[in-house]
């Protein structure tokens, strides 16, 4: 018998998966609220997953699939690390394949893939609360929460316009949800927010070190805040993936040497690749057949 | 002015423990007429004026104000979700010191603007326009739209919080000494601002203040208050010519004779 069978199924023990879980339902209840719970030690450090993790922690099953992205990847630190750890504490199966998965655990993206039916979405959150940095003060802001008062959120949308001429928010980009309460949709760019959308899959929002959990259920608007005369936009990339020719996703730009070479490529490693298998090639891609490392 | 009330106060209280913050206070105050409080500190005003804004929550007595649509209702009997929107829509609410009431991190514009978008406003053009109109109102020049407060004086500072307050035309404005702390020609500027803000608008306001000289200027009538007690009321020429308590009498000769 290895030295992981004393782990309970999923890591945490199982009045803590039931705490979880009734934040959940309350959180799934009350679209866009922040439901407190207590929080367990995860063994990994705050900001790696802890809030993101202990959702799939509470709600997978033996039969689930779990995959991880890491800013879009599959490779990258937490994406590379939260899915082999589950598949040791659930022995449940990895993926890196969206279509497949079943549970994603995600740091700041939403993948490029519509997701269907079932699927869960977990996101990893830093700060849950979206006033933070315009009303310090937290009994206040679940005061606004409460009453409704969004007023705020629209000064600093008019600063970034008084400033830049436009709204300069990229990513966290406050949403309003099931037109009640106003949302981070964690750091994600806000070329993600349409995804968020009446999405058919569920979307749960962890914070490990602020003890909240949030969640948006399936076929739930999720609207963006703008201004009639300023409204929200997505960003716009000039060329399409350098590896599969993609357009319409959110390119990354990589730094190729130092003579200013570069070249964008999609974030969403996972789209990137079911691409280029079905024999899409861009710029600066080589067909899979051809490459050393396939 | 109108021949209906637009605030009644009466019997109002506060204690904290067996000490007295203010106590049996009675007066109607009419739309666009000015009420000073007067007194030394200690003497209860500030209590009375965070009673009446319903910062603190008095102990007795009732404060019925006239809503917008007519009746009159117990201030202290208003939901939270009421009183706020009150606070931020039919009245304003200017501090001694313009930092409690603007937000320092944020441009001139967004302050004025803030309550604009508070109340559903979503267009940043109109938004903008109101601001600029506002700061032309309150003397302060356009092309500081974007500076934040922290950068201004205190006299801009002051006239910014008061745009702020009133650029959703609110009925009732109370005020806690908006001259202190400034130099006496900034003082005097201000004090002709605000008084020709009140007339223009009709507003009504009650003003805190130590300094005899602002209540003479602004208001129209006055209240003495000494150790929580109103102590003497009445037309402010006669309570400052004609002072029939020893205490005003005192007070009102107090005054330093340039």
């Amino acid at each position: 018998m290895s030295a992981i069978a004393s782990y309970n199924f999923g890591y945490l023990d199982e009045q803590t998966k039931r705490m979880i879980r009734r934040a959940i339902l309350k959180a799934i209840a009350i679209p866009g609220y922040q439901v407190p719970l207590a929080s367990r030690e995860m063994p990994m450090p705050y900001g790696w997953g802890t809030g993101g993790g202990r959702g799939p922690a509470a709600i997978i099953g033996p039969a689930d699939v779990l995959k991880g992205i890491d800013q879009g990847a599959d490779d990258t630190p937490n994406a590379g690390s939260i899915p082999p750890f589950f598949a040791k504490v659930a022995r449940v199966e990895t993926t890196t394949r969206t279509a497949d998965a079943t549970i994603i655990q995600t740091r700041h993206r939403v993948p490029e893939e519509k997701l269907r039916a079932g699927q869960v979405l977990v996101y990893q959150v830093p700060i849950p609360e979206p006033l933070r940095f315009l009303e310090p003060r937290e009994t206040e802001t679940r005061k606004m929460h409460a009453l409704e008062e969004y007023g705020l959120m629209h000064v600093k949308l008019y600063e970034d316009i008084a400033r830049h001429g436009e709204i300069a928010t990229t990513y966290a980009y406050p949403v309003k949800v099931a037109g009640r309460y106003v949302m981070d949709p964690s750091p994600t760019p806000k070329f993600d927010n349409p995804k968020m959308h009446r999405s058919d899959a569920l979307q749960l929002f962890g914070a490990g070190r602020e003890k909240r959990i949030y969640a948006v259920p399936p076929h739930t608007d999720v609207v963006s805040l703008d201004f009639e005369d300023h409204p929200f936009e997505v960003q716009h990339f000039s060329e399409p993936c350098a590896l599969c020719g993609a357009e319409g996703v959110y390119l990354d730009e990589v730094v190729l040497d130092d003579r200013g070479g570069h070249m964008f490529v999609c974030s969403d490693t996972d789209h990137c690749e079911t691409r280029r298998a079905d024999g899409h090639v861009g710029a600066l891609g080589t067909s899979p057949m051809e490459s050393a490392d396939v | 002015m109108s021949d209906e009330a637009l605030l009644r106060v009466n019997g109002l209280g506060k204690s904290y423990g067996s000490r007295i913050g203010c106590t049996d206070v009675g007066f109607e105050l009419w739309p666009g007429e000015v009420l000073a409080i007067v007194g030394e500190s200690g003497s209860g005003k500030t209590t009375l004026l965070n009673c009446l804004s319903t910062a603190l929550d008095p102990t007795r007595g009732r404060a019925e104000y006239r809503m917008r649509d007519g009746a009159f209702r117990n201030l202290y009997d208003l939901g939270e979700a009421e009183r706020r929107f009150l606070m931020r829509t039919d009245w304003g609410f200017v501090h001694q010191n313009p930092a409690d009431g603007l937000r320092m991190t944020v441009s001139a514009g967004a302050n004025v603007g803030e309550r604009l978008m508070a109340v559903g406003e979503r267009h940043y053009g109109r938004i903008r326009a109101t601001a600029l109109d506002w700061l032309t109102r309150v003397e302060i020049a356009t092309d500081r739209i974007d500076d934040q407060p922290r950068a201004f004086s205190g006299g801009m500072r002051q006239r910014l919080q008061i745009a702020r307050n009133l650029v959703t035309n609110p009925r009732l404005v109370f005020m806690d000494e908006p001259t202190g702390g400034l130099d006496v020609s900034v003082q005097a500027r201000l004090l002709d601002l605000l008084r020709g803000l009140v007339a223009d608008l009709g507003l009504a306001v009650i003003i805190v203040t130590h300094d005899l000289a602002v209540a003479r200027l602004l208001s129209h009538r006055m209240m003495v208050m000494k150790e929580g007690r109103v102590i003497e009321a009445g037309l402010t020429d006669r309570v400052l010519d004609d002072p029939r308590e020893p205490y005003t009498q005192l007070l009102v000769s107090s005054i330093l004779q340039v």
